[in-house]
Order: C-alpha cells, then structure tokens, then sequence
C-alpha cells in the first residue's frame, strides 16, 4: 500500500489499471490518514496530539517510550486508563481509530473523569476488564458515528493520547521503503511486549504526583515553545507537487465522508498550521511544508465545518495569509453574523395593567420597580467587569430599596414572574433560530456582531474566566448574566421574593419537564419515521434544545435558592452536618426528585430529567446529599450512568454522550459525596429502572448535537480554547495561552439581522400569537411536504397519461397547476413565519 | 417663533432632509455664544448669521433651552425677596415717570430675567399688595397671565401682554406653541406612519388598554433601521442636547425599552451627535422620519416616503 502511494506520488500511476496491487478503500484511507500523521508529527512538538492516530501504526505507538513532548507537558490524568486502552495493539488495518468509535469515547470520558479523583480510586477502574476495545472494520458508511459525533468524542478524549514521532527517517516515504503488512505485525507484536513490560511505572508515578487537574492544565496549556521562529515562507516548499497531490488525495477522503470524524482532520491540519519545530534550522523545512499542505487543505475543504470563533482565529492567523491570501478572504467573509437580541421582557396589557393589581399603588411601585430593575441590570453589565467592582457595594443599597418598596405594596409575584422571565430570557443560552446547526455560538455571536450586549458577555467571559484551561470539572458555576441574578438574590434576601420565585421556578420546571418535544402527530408509526424528513427532525432538535436549556437554567436557580438558607462556606463538622440532617429530614424537599427521576426513566425521557437534576443536585449543600431523598436521587442517577454506559445502541449516540458528560461532571464536583460512587446499596432501584415501560420516548430520537452538547458541556470546550492558544501562540512572542481580543466594529449591515427579525416581530405580541402561529406553520409544512409526497406520484402518474392521452392531461394538468401554486404558497408562509 | 410654529409637515419634511446632527463640540460652541443672547426676536436673528447652516427652528430650539438652564442657574439670584420687592419698586416708579414704554421689557433685559418670568414675579407681587392678607393663588396668577386684561391695574396688563408676546422662551404663548409644535409633530409622525403602510398604536390608544408607559407610537410590526430593530417611536419636538436628553432617558425612553424592547426617537430638531451611543441598547436616535426602514416582510427596500 506504501508504495502504491509511493508511486502514485512520484507520479508513476496515472490509470487505475495500472494498480500493481489489489486493495480496497477500507484499508487504503486509514494509511493514508497514518501516513501523513506519520509524516508530520515531527513538526507536531506542541500541544496535544491527535488521539485517533495513536493506535495506528507500530511506528507511533513506540512514541509512549520516546522522549518527547512527555517531558515537558504532563499529560493530564484522563490519560493513564485511555493511554493503555489505546495502546492494545490491534492487528488489523484500518482500525486505528477505534478509540473514537462512540462506545469507547464514553467508557473513556467516564474513566477519566473518575480517576482524576485521589489516587485511591484509580486502582479497581484501571483493572477494570471491561475497557477491551475490539477492532472494528471500517466501512464507508458509518452507520453511528457521524463527523459530528466524532468531533465530540475527540473532544473529549482530547488530552488522552501521548504525542508521536516517527521513528526514524525510514518512515519518509520518498526515502525509505515502506513497511510490509506482516513487517508490521511484527512489529506490533514486539511492541506490545515491550510495552507490557515498561508501560505501568512510569504511568503509575506521574499519576500519584499529579492531584488538581487544574494545575496540570496551566502547565500543559502553554504549549508553544518560547521562540520566534521565523515564519515560513511559501516559496521555499519543497515538495510542492507531491504535497498538492496529497492534499488533493486527502480532501477526497474527507469530502467521500471517509475519514471517521472531520473534526478530527480538522484539528490535525490546525496542528500543522500552527506547528513550529523544536530546533530551528531542522524543522524549518518541514514546517513550510506542513503548513502549506494544511492550507492547501483548508482551502479545499474543511472550512465549512469550522465555527464561527475558529474561523476568526484562523483568517487572523499570518500563516494563512502568507500562504493562501484568497483563504484569509475567504475566511474574513464568512464571518458575518447576525444579532439584534430581544432582551427585555415585554410589557402585556393582559397581565400588566392595573386590573392586575391589587391597588393602584400596587401597579404604580411596580412600574417603577421594572424600570429599576432593569436599570440595576444596565449598570451591572456596564460596570462589574471593572477591577474592584463589588455588587453589594455598587447596588447592594438599591437593590435592597427596591426590594422593600416591593414589601410595601405586596406585589412580589409580579416581581418575582418578571425575574423569572428576565432571567430565561438573557440566560437560557443562544436563541436558537432556524437551523441549530446553523446558528452560532452565543458567545460567538456577540464577539463578531454589533450587538454590545453579546460583545460585554463574550469579553467577560474573556476578562472573568482565568486564563488557563479548567479541565473538564469546573465547579458548578453561575456564568455571564446568571452572575447577576444570583448576586440579586443574595443582596436583596427577602424571603417573600424567593418563595414567589420558587413557585414559579417550580412550576415551569416541571411544566417543561413534561411538555411534549415531539411534534404532536410523531407517535411514531414506525414507517411514518423512516419517511420523516429533515424538517421535522430540526424543529424537534430545535425544541428539545430550547427546552433542556430552559430547564436547567431553571433548575439551577430553583436550587440555588432552595438551599441558600443552608449554604455554608466552611465543610461544617461531622456532629453539625448529622445534626442538621435530622433537622431536616422531616421538612418536605421543594421538589420530589426522585419520583421526577423514576418517572422520566419509565416514559425514557431522561436525556431531559437526568440533565436538569443534575444542574438541581449541583447546587446542593453540603448536608444535602445526605438527606434521604436527594442521596437516592444522587443513587438512581449513578444507576442511569451505569446503565447508559452498559446500553450503548439503545440510546442515541449524542443524547448519551451529552448524559455521559454530565453525569461524570456531576460524580466529579465536590458536592458529590466520595463514598457514594461504589456503594451498591441500590441493587432493587437498578431492577425498577431496568423495567421501562413505555418504548419510545425522547431518549430514543436523536435530539442533541454538537452545538447543543457544547452549550450544556462548555468544558468540553476547551479543545476550542486549545486551539485558539495555538493561533494566539503563533502569533505571541511570549508563547503560551493568550488571549488575543480583537476589537471589532459593529457591522452595519441590515441584511445581517434578518434572522432575527420573526424573533424581534413576537416580542411585544401576546404569546398566544406565537403559539398559534408555530403551530399554523408546523401544521401548514407537514401538509405541504405529504401534499409535494402524493403530487410527485401524480406527477409520474400525469407524464404517463401525457404519454397516452394527451386531451385528458391538458384537464389533469389545469388543477395540478393550481394545485402546484398552493403548495408554493404554502412554502412560502412557512419559511415566512 | 411664530415662523416654526406655521412651518407645515412638508417644510420640516424639507429640514429632515438636511442634516441636523450637531457634535458636541459645536454644540458648545452655539451654547458659548448663546450666553450673552436675550430672548428677543433681534438676537434671534444674530443667531442665524451666526450658524447660518443650521436651520433656525433648530437654533431656536438650542437656544430656548439653553436660555431655560440659565435661567434655572439665576433662578435664586432673581427670586429673593429683597430683588423682587426691588423689582417692583422699579417698575413702579418708573410707571409713573414714562408709562408708555415697555418698562418691563427694558428691565428684564438690564437684569437678565426672562420677560416673562419678571411678568409673573410682578404680578404676584402685585396682587400681594392689592390683597396683603389672601395670597395670591396660583390658578388665579396664571390666568392673569393668559390673559393679562383680566389684571385690574390696566398699564400693568399692557406691559405684562408685552412680555407674554416677545419672550420666546417663557410664557403661556410659548407653552401654547410648543404644545402644538409637539402635537404636530406627532401627527407628522402618524401621517408618515401610514404612508408608508406601517400598523401602529398611538399613545391614546395604548393608554386606554392601560399601558403603564405609553411612547408616542408603538408599532404592531416591528420595523428595522439602520440594522437596528424598532418597536416604538416617541417624537420629540426640540433639540436633543445632553440635559434634556438624559431627562428623557431616565424618564421615558429606558422605561419604553424596558418594556417593548428597542425603539427609536426621532428629535425633529436635531441631536447632539454623540448622544446616539445607545444603539445597541435599543434607543436609536434620529432628527427626522427614517427614509431607511426595512420591514418584516418586504426586506431591504427604499421606505416610500
């Protein structure tokens, strides 16, 4: 196989029945992949590498002995059980990226998240047996892992593979003579004895030293060297024509949907962009060929694929611009972008004026009381990002005012139904129009748009988070404008506001928790489903995501004021917290957990439930997990990870994956009593889950994707953050994570903002309108697509009769003219809502 | 005055056209020279050859205001007892000496007191004297002044009269313009409104559903300009300068934003450039009828205007 890419790169096969061997695309694409991740990893000296090519060949996987990047970034944690996972040799070609197949990138993210937790527990999972990962064949069609899917896990599984390098210079094509199959088998073999025999100590040591996975970030963040290598210069490429038939031969791959994940080869090509050498003057050539065969690349290919934020950093990037000036423009143009954020909460006649008050005094405090709260919000976002700002100093007295008037004429629930509004609002994460898969970031939507409200939310999120990588278990955390409610609660403390809010809070939780997220004619005949279209398929992504974003939104609130009155800062001591236990066990909880968590898992909607309990259950204090019914809420969802991971195909591949991820994030926070992971006191509630009743539900529909797995997991972000120090890196004399913030000037650009106009157009139309007209246009698109179903048949049906008689078809044709012309109309209402 | 006030729609469509965005630096430049102006038809004058490209109902509306804040600054020097009495000992003596002159007049101009102000410090005192035990009431001191022949002393109501008419800052007569000045400029607004086929509540019609806060229009269909989306559109009838800006914000515009989420407002007369840094909050400012509006469901076109 080497030496047909040999020829074919020196340009000695030019017809396909010259092919000296007989091979099929199965076994040639991953060499392909190996061969150019062989080729340049020696330029690849910074950073992570790229997981999924670990396991390919023998020549990389010596690299875990190697001195190389090892030596200067500790690997984190996740690491160790991965690496050996990873290490199984696998004799089989093509199967090397079996570690991001989906089983594994589950098992993986949950061990990892698992072992970073004290030394103690890395013994019985590191032995676990079930960690074999079998080689899986590759077809072309990938019937689980869509690119996307791939993205995710890689993602997750990020800082788990040991850097590699070639061997020797024997592995460069053009010189050396490329390895047998059976050569390599070989040398599989040996390796995995050597291995057997070296890895364990080494692995064991760094792991007992290592204890915060944040320190261990910082020092492997700063990932480029410190030296100012000169930049590479286009010209000086020297095996241009090879490297364009590469690159050629390696688009194909991507574009025919053959390489497993897209993300993946993304992430690598970012790699190469970004790569500078160790020493100099040997990697300087080599460089300038990386970086020119990923250019070549990027411009052939994968920029669609990229976001928003990547697409700045990248047309930003001098390299591109030096090699590729029609990609920077390219680049520069695709970052347009849409804002315009609704971001009060209109007043309605019908539930705001005076008949809604108990007295006149009533509607007029509360008048003021909207513009003062608003005001508060508008000076908190102008000004808490300065150094020094305190909440409580700048509007604690305000706020408390405020909150006193509002005693005073007893019109807390109108308050208490605003912040709630106002905080779903500007909270719930991006407003999803049109197609999620389309829409940008939020965070990404403010850094490039005129509107100043997401400018202020992504440079906080710049200036507030440190620099640095968190690792993938932040504490539980109220981001961007929740500071603000949060801290308003807090300062006001008025327990009539908070019981109001918890009502309500509540209430919508639950109503959420049970609304309907598939389309009110999806009971699902099975045939029905096959046939149901991409249309449909967004409007339930679209739904689902509104709603989980809500939920949690909410059930973190609804959290954190329930267990306010018991937050402390200090663990109290044992006597205290038993103490306090008793107290409270007889109090009945504000919500019954639970029955919720029970009844979700029978009707399968946990991929809903499970991820807002785990935002409720977050916020518990330190006595909370102890209280009988929240301890076996925190069981049965142990139960649910344990299950989840042992169902696999029963669920959808990202709704588990985005399950995986928060339920590890949830085990991992130190809310989470330590002793509670492997008690198995829960042996009936395993059997009670087990037996579900009801076939279909949400979790069975494909209802997250990446954007969405993003949003819920921004830890699982920080590859993005990876990245973006790899740009900025490149570019810094300091190396390092740097943050670079670019100002950018609000475009005025009226075509930009459309998308958000049906959005601006409900704003301060009774909710009701909106209701009937969605329901109108979902009603108005399912007719139309079965209608355009049944008129395809006519059609067929109409040429043949045109065939046969022509007279009778000129009749046939007038009403499926007029026929056609509804449907067209149809359409266009649709798109027009 | 009188010239703005008979301006039809179509002379302040014409004045929309030129642009009336001042920058702050020449805003301080029109108030330093506004200083030494009295509200007289003859400076008036001096000011529009002075910034002769500024529409003069803009110049007028610039001065008006920085007039009032003056006058507000002097406020303390002019309403001390001991002044007003003196005030009036004035124009007593001097009533008796030449009766025909516009006594008044000339006295509010040696001691930089609106006319009309000095008016009504005069009549108060008058009615004072004439019923030293009963204060004068505050409804029957404004009629009076409305209507200067209802005060008895007969020499005092001319020259009151003279002080109504030619103080173009002061006075039930400028109330009353600006008023109307303000009326029309709302219907100016609506007429615009429905020419160009946009579905509108007016501030009566959003008051009788009982809206707490009421903006002079709020569209049914929001409209955008300039890129930014507007959902209700108060007229203001005056220059748009930092004092009386920040009043409206305060009091008005952040309360409509809070409540019907952006929205635009149009100063007929012209802003203080800067001032339009809200934007993004939602208040875009604008000195005439956006000719830009894109709608919901032509997308970008010319607004028919």
């Amino acid at each position: 196989m080497a030496a047909l890419l040999e020829s074919l790169l020196l340009g000695r096969i030019y017809e396909s029945q010259n092919f000296p061997f007989k091979f099929s695309k199965e076994e040639f694409v991953p060499f392909v992949l190996n061969f150019l991740w062989d080729q340049s990893s020696q330029a690849l000296t910074h950073g992570p590498t790229t997981p999924a090519k670990t396991p390919s060949t023998s020549r990389s996987r010596r690299s875990a002995q190697r001195p190389s990047l090892g030596d200067f970034m500790t690997s984190p944690p996740e690491a160790q059980p991965l690496r050996t996972a990873a290490q199984r040799p696998q004799e089989e070609w093509g199967v090397w990226w079996v570690c991001v197949r989906p089983s594994d990138g589950n098992s993986r993210c949950c061990d990892g998240g698992r072992r970073s937790r004290g030394v103690g527990r890395n013994e019985p999972v590191a032995t676990k047996p079930s960690r074999r990962i079998n080689p899986t064949p590759v077809s072309a069609e990938r019937p689980n892992s869509k690119p996307k899917s791939c993205f995710t896990s890689t993602a997750l599984s990020l800082p788990s593979s040991p850097p590699t390098r070639p061997e020797s210079a024997g592995a460069k094509l053009t010189a050396g003579s490329p390895l047998s199959l059976q050569e390599e088998r070989e040398l599989l073999r040996r390796e995995r004895s050597e291995l057997a025999q070296q890895t364990s100590s080494p692995l064991k040591t760094t792991s007992a030293i290592r204890t915060p996975t944040k320190t261990v970030h910082r020092q492997g963040s700063k990932v480029t060297p410190d030296l100012q290598s000169p930049c590479p210069d286009p010209d000086k490429v020297t095996q241009k024509s090879e490297l364009d038939l590469l690159a050629e031969l390696y688009c194909t791959c991507i574009s025919e949907n053959l390489v497993p994940c897209v993300f993946l080869e993304l992430f690598f090509m970012l790699q190469l962009l970004t790569s500078r050498g160790v020493s100099v003057s040997e990697s300087l050539t080599w460089e300038t060929d990386c970086v020119y065969f990923s250019v070549r690349v990027l411009e052939n290919q994968l920029v669609s694929h990229l976001d928003k934020c990547t697409l700045r950093l990248l047309s930003e990037n001098e390299r591109v611009g030096t090699f590729s000036s029609s990609l920077r423009d390219r680049l520069a143009q695709a970052q347009d972008s849409c804002t315009a954020k609704v971001s009060v909460i209109p007043f309605q006649p019908a539930t705001d004026n005076r008949t809604n008050f108990s007295s006149d005094r009533a509607f007029h405090t509360f008048k003021k009381q909207r513009d003062m709260f608003y005001g508060l919000l508008r000076e908190w976002e102008d000004s808490h990002k300065e150094p020094g700002w305190d909440f409580e100093a700048a509007l604690g007295s305000r706020v408390r005012t405020m909150v006193s008037q509002l005693t005073a004429a007893g019109s807390h629930s109108h308050f208490a139904g605003l912040f709630q509004k106002q905080l779903i609002q500007m909270c719930k994460g991006p407003c999803v129009l049109g197609s999620s898969n389309n829409a940008p970031d939020a965070d990404l939507l403010g850094m490039l748009g005129a509107d100043s409200l997401g400018r202020l939310k992504h440079l906080q999120q710049c200036l507030v988070q440190p620099q640095g990588l968190f690792g993938p278990c932040p504490p539980p955390s109220f981001p961007g404008h929740q500071e603000f409610f949060k801290h308003f609660l807090q300062t006001a403390s008025c327990c009539q506001l908070n019981q109001h809010l918890k009502d309500g809070l509540c209430q919508q939780l639950l109503k959420l928790d049970e609304v309907s997220i598939l389309a009110p004619d999806a009971s699902p005949a099975l045939g029905e489903e096959t046939g149901d279209g991409d249309m449909e398929q967004q409007v339930r992504k679209q739904r689902f995501s509104t709603v989980l974003l809500t939920a949690r939104l909410l059930a973190q609130f609804l959290s954190f004021i329930s267990f306010l009155p018991y937050q402390t800062t200090e663990l109290p001591s044992r006597d205290i917290q038993d103490a306090a236990i008793t107290l409270r066990s007889k109090s009945s909880p504000v919500l019954d957990v639970c029955a919720v968590l029970r009844s979700s898992v029978h009707r399968r909607r946990t991929i809903l439930t499970v991820h807002w309990m785990v935002e409720f259950l977050s916020m518990l204090d330190y006595a909370g997990p102890f209280l009988s019914c929240y301890r076996t809420a925190l069981c049965l969802l142990l139960q649910i990870y344990k299950m989840v991971l042992g169902r696999g195909g029963e669920l959808c591949y990202m709704n588990q994956l985005l399950m995986v991820a928060v339920l590890g994030w949830l085990f991992q926070i130190p809310i989470f009593p330590e002793d509670l992971f492997f008690s198995t006191d829960l042996k009936e509630e395993v059997k009670e889950l087990e037996d579900i009743t009801s076939s279909q539900g949400l979790d069975t529909f494909p209802l997250v994707d990446q954007q969405l797995l993003y949003t819920c997991c921004p830890y699982l972000g920080e590859f993005r953050k990876l990245l973006a120090a790899f740009v900025a890196g490149s570019t810094s004399k300091s190396g390092g994570l740097i943050r670079k913030i670019t100002p950018t000037s609000a475009p005025v650009n009226s075509r930009s903002f459309w998308p958000c106009r049906p959005c601006a157009f409900f704003h301060n139309q009774p909710p009701s309108l909106r209701r009937t007209v969605e329901f109108v246009a979902e009603r108005i698109s399912s007719n139309c697509v079965k209608h355009i179903k049944s008129v395809s048949h006519h059609l067929v049906s109409f040429f043949f009769f045109l065939h046969v008689n022509p007279c009778k078809s000129i009749k046939m044709f007038s009403s499926f003219h007029i026929f056609l012309t509804l449907c067209v109309v149809g359409l266009c209402l649709c798109w027009s809502s | 005055m009188m010239d703005s006030v008979s301006s039809s729609s179509a002379t302040v469509a014409d004045k929309s056209v030129k642009r009336m965005q001042i920058c702050r630096a020449e805003y301080r430049v029109i108030g330093r020279f506004v200083e030494q102006l009295r509200p007289t038809r003859q400076c008036m004058k001096t000011l529009q050859t002075q910034f002769p490209h500024l529409p003069p109902s803009t110049l007028l509306s610039i001065f008006s205001q920085e007039y009032q804040k003056r006058m507000k600054r002097s406020m303390a020097r002019h309403h001390a007892p001991d002044v007003i009495k003196e005030y009036y000992q004035r124009y007593r003596s001097e009533a008796k000496t030449r009766p025909a002159a516009p006594l008044l007049l000339e006295l509010a101009n040696q001691v930089d007191l609106s006319p009309a102000l000095l008016a009504r410090l005069i009549v108060e005192c008058f009615l004072e004297e004439r019923q030293a035990s009963v204060g004068a009431s505050r409804h029957v001191l404004n009629n009076m002044l409305r209507e200067p022949y209802l005060i008895p002393d007969l020499l005092l109501a001319k020259h009151v009269e003279q002080c109504t008419v030619n103080d173009c800052c002061y006075g039930p007569l400028v109330d009353c313009i600006k008023h109307a000045i303000g009326l029309e400029h709302e219907d100016l607004l609506r007429d615009k409104l429905r020419e160009t086929h946009l579905s509108f509540l007016d501030e009566n019609q959003l008051r009788a559903k009982g809206y707490d806060k009421t903006p002079d229009i709020i569209l049914e269909v929001p409209i955008a300009v300039d890129g930014h989306i507007v959902h209700w559109i108060e007229s203001k009838a005056s220059f748009g300068d930092d004092h009386s800006h920040h009043t409206y914000l305060n009091e008005q515009f952040w309360s409509y934003c809070n409540r019907f989420g952006p929205g635009l407002v149009i100063y007929w007369y012209g802003f203080v450039s800067e001032l339009d840094c809200q934007r993004d909050r939602g208040i875009l400012l604008r000195d005439g009828f956006p000719l830009d509006i894109v709608t919901l469901c032509q997308g970008p076109a010319r607004g028919r205007v």
